[in-house]
């Protein structure tokens, strides 16, 4: 059986957020194949085709990581580090989707090589165009890495 | 004097890149601080502040850097190579803005670390609605390292 094409890879643990995310995509015609993990290790687990995702090992990459920091089980920073420190996995776009607006959390995430960082905005409207523009940025306008 | 960050730095030898990028960005009052480098090795004078610009604070980071990869005396992706491999510029958002469609150039940026590929539409609109885009992007939603 083929495995299932994913071309965002939301990783976010508020179910609030996600039905945000999700209805601001789907509301701007961006109908783009979208997988929800809610923790950390469900996303290592989907990243690297590992546990549960076992049978995505020839699956193609996402063309982009939206991730959540704090996150259960193991932090979204691990998560990145991870990410970037995988020759296999370093050129997938990762973007940091983030309520946290902590100088510490920035650098170190553009030091582990997060591709963008968005701090989310808390008014609706606010949320949900900032999620257009980055759906329209990285499903329309980046250029993904041929992987 | 006190000098006003710039925020955009252009690297780009083609003038009428060069004008067609400045006329969208301004237009849509996105950006008004934009420096324009017309070759690679001015590109690193200017990061770094030596040479020509050795009387500019290094702190004083663009929030993005627009970077063409085919450049006169110093190529785009050596200029990438440098600006990634520092850990004073590592973290400054790099978009590769390139007419280059070559499965290695996109390979060997994302390996570099570059933040973003954006190959330049040949068509007007097009160009200036890319540009536009990736402008409200890196400007207006992504979060900026302080460095």
């Amino acid at each position: 059986m083929a495995e299932k094409s994913v071309e965002i890879l939301l990783v976010e643990d508020n179910p609030n957020d996600v039905e945000l995310t999700l209805l601001a995509l789907k509301d701007n015609n961006l109908t783009n194949p979208i997988h929800v993990v809610r923790d950390g290790a469900e996303a290592l687990e989907f990243i690297f085709a590992t546990g549960a995702y076992a049978d995505r090992q020839n699956a193609e990459k996402p063309r982009v990581i939206l991730l959540d920091l704090k996150l259960p089980k193991v932090d979204g920073l691990e998560v990145l580090r991870q990410i970037k420190a995988n020759p296999h996995t370093r050129a997938i776009p990762v973007v940091a989707l983030t309520s946290s607006r902590e100088e510490c959390d920035i650098v170190e995430s553009y030091n582990l090589g997060v591709n963008s960082y968005i701090t989310k905005p808390v008014d609706f409207d606010q949320f949900t165009h900032a999620v257009r523009t980055l759906g329209l940025y990285w499903l329309l306008l980046n250029q993904p890495p041929v992987m």
